[in-house]
């Protein structure tokens, strides 16, 4: 019985069923639409965002990583000393998640009722002295942080492996945590894009949210439903794109990158036969029975086209069609914005999926960059 | 002998009184008076709106951020005295640190403490997403955060490379590896080969972002020092310049967020 069932988690944790499944349902659990929201209401979802919810979320979540302890293969990854902050991670953002959608949703149903959310004061009573009533929260939490950090230092020491030696390579070699969804991505793209041009737009695109979401009357308090789009795809590309990518580039990547469950023991042996190939290959050998063409641009125009459209193409198609009222609300400026960035986030599960499905290794391959 | 008992009472000595200038406050003006003439307690405003002392909305995360720098301060200067950054020292000191130290746990709170701190900036980043509290007029200052959650990964990286052992070696060599592919600009990066004048290609192993990076072709001693200076003086001062533009950024847009 157990055996199977830590099968069963093996097999459902790959990338492949594990990143689909969550792709297919987060859009219900957190609805960017109308559509999306009425589906989310009739299934109930939103009630994982009450006390109720929180005690089921945390109970399966505690059960589930208490019961796998018992496993030695679990145990030698999740209690490895420099991974205990990644469980810490993943608690404390469901944690908070949780905390957040719950204030969410309880201000959106006073805002339903015609009431203030339940931040607000009125101007006469809204404000109160920071001595004491600010500084002495600021010295508890000083204090239990402090305390948890010493605790957290004496029992566990800081690791220290072998010396430093450049002639030895470690399989498998990884960056530190905080960088494993990059990594990650590189198994899907080459490194200027995952390494150089992905971060860049990370960090361009997060200091571009305020100058594209500027909509000053949901400001300062929680809530979902007036800024669900905005809500849905951030958690989208903070919680899939970047927390679950760490996950699984700490947890179920091992020798040679490979992917190994979480009851699995890393076979250094294992492997895994990769035939990847490029779109140029699947168009002209595959499909049309013929030879690569030998000019470049040729051979590669497919791939060039696909990409320009994806790029150029959508974000007016749509702004004409099925976003017609939401790009007139925004302007031609903040739109584009928002599309370019959306896609870039969205390029990454394509291309997860592509691979996939068809084994696709570049869209674009030529001598001097692949995408 | 009256006078003689009352001179006993520390809090009421010439010396105590010169130090906190404010008695203990026991009325409205007196506690307004302790945050205004409080050096360190004058980065609060003196009054602040009741929501915002409740850990449920603000989760603490922001003030915990900085409360974590602090202490990654106080126990880095303390590791400074014992650590040298050189490939013969670097790696026998960490080792010495645990083993021979007085209060050898000073690393273990470092280290702890820096992945905490990780994790302290994304969660507070991620509160102030939740609230919308990045919104105008607050757009800048969330700008200013992104800066500062980018320097906080960058000191948590260079110092990853100062225990010098394999994990930090590797891990280092696979984050410079990404340099390398920098487009125009890494030695593997698309286009290298076009940065050139006539046939003299500028972009080589001893001129590229990687090598600007480490000092050197790969993860050897000068990157090592490199990474150290970085890792106790370039960064640290980078990231306390922008932390006091954030916090006063706070103040000067309206102080923490609130619904209008």
């Amino acid at each position: 019985m157990g055996e199977s069932v830590k099968h069963l988690v093996n097999v459902f944790s790959s990338p492949t069923i594990s990143f689909l499944t969550l792709f297919a349902i987060f859009f219900f659990i957190f609805p960017p639409t109308e559509w999306f929201a009425a589906i989310n209401r009739r299934l109930g979802i939103y009630k994982l965002w009450t006390g109720k919810g929180g005690v089921f979320i945390f109970t399966v979540m505690i059960t589930g990583h208490c019961l796998s302890l018992t496993d030695p293969n679990y145990r030698a990854i999740v209690l490895k000393p420099d991974n205990v902050p990644i469980v810490l991670l993943l608690f404390s953002t469901v944690f908070f998640l949780w905390l957040s959608m719950k204030q969410a949703y309880a201000n959106d149903a006073r805002l339903a009722q015609g009431l203030k959310p339940n931040e607000y004061e009125v101007p006469e009573k809204r404000k109160v002295l920071v001595w004491p009533d600010l500084v002495y929260t600021e010295l508890i939490v000083m204090v239990l942080c402090m305390v948890g950090l010493l605790v957290w230092s004496i029992v566990l020491q800081a690791p220290l492996e072998e010396p430093a030696d450049p002639s030895l390579t470690p399989n498998p070699s990884k960056a530190p945590w905080y960088f494993l969804a990059l990594q990650e991505m590189l198994v899907y793209f080459d490194p200027w894009l995952a390494g150089v041009a992905f971060p860049t737009v990370i960090i361009v695109g997060l200091m571009a949210i305020p100058y594209i979401d500027t909509d000053r009357s949901t400001s300062g308090y929680f809530s979902f439903q007036n800024r669900k789009l905005f809500i849905s795809l951030f958690l989208f590309g903070w919680l899939v794109l970047w927390v679950y990518m760490v996950i699984v580039g700490t947890f179920f990547r091992g020798p040679g990158w490979n992917f190994f469950g979480p009851f699995e023991r890393w076979d250094p042996h294992k492997v895994a036969a990769l035939n990847n190939v490029n779109l140029s290959e699947i168009i002209y050998v595959i499909a049309l029975k013929q030879t690569l063409p030998d000019n470049v641009l040729v051979r590669e125009i497919w791939g060039i086209l696909l990409t320009s459209f994806y790029f150029m193409g959508i974000p007016p198609l749509l702004a004409k069609f099925r976003l017609k009222g939401f790009f007139e609300r925004m302007g031609s400026m903040k739109y584009s914005w928002f599309m370019f960035l959306s896609l870039m986030a969205l390029s990454l599960p394509i291309k997860m999926i592509l691979r996939w499905s068809i084994n696709l290794k570049y869209m674009i391959a030529t001598p001097w960059f692949n995408i | 002998m009256a006078e003689e008992k009352k001179n006993k009472n520390p809090f009421k000595s010439v010396i105590w009184k010169s130090i906190f200038r404010v008695q203990v406050p026991q009325d409205r003006r007196g506690r307004m008076m302790q945050v205004l003439n409080n050096v360190f307690l004058h980065l609060h405003p003196v009054s602040i709106p009741k929501h915002a002392v409740k850990v449920k909305y603000t989760w603490c995360m922001g003030g915990l951020s900085f409360f974590v720098f602090l202490v990654l301060t106080v126990t880095g200067i303390l590791l400074m005295f014992y650590y040298v950054p050189t490939t013969t020292r670097a790696y026998t000191d960490v080792i010495d640190l645990a083993e021979t130290t007085p209060l050898g746990i000073m690393r273990e709170i470092h280290r702890w403490g820096a992945h905490l701190m990780v994790i302290t900036v994304w969660l507070h980043m991620f509160r102030v997403f939740m609230t919308g509290a990045y919104k105008p007029p607050r757009e800048f200052n969330w700008a200013i955060g992104v800066i500062l959650l980018t320097l906080t990964m960058l000191l948590s990286f260079t110092g990853y490379l100062l225990p010098w052992d394999q994990l930090a070696i590797w891990a280092i060599t696979v984050g410079s590896n990404m340099a390398a592919a920098t487009p125009l600009l890494g030695r593997e990066g698309p286009g290298a080969a076009l940065v050139s004048i006539g046939d003299i290609n500028l972009v080589t192993p001893l001129s590229d972002a990687k090598y600007g990076l480490l000092g050197e072709r790969e993860v050897r001693g000068g990157a090592l020092l490199r990474f150290y200076v970085f890792h106790c003086i370039a960064f640290p001062v980078v990231i306390v310049v922008f932390m006091a533009v954030h916090f006063w950024r706070v103040r000067k847009d309206g102080g923490v967020s609130g619904p209008l």
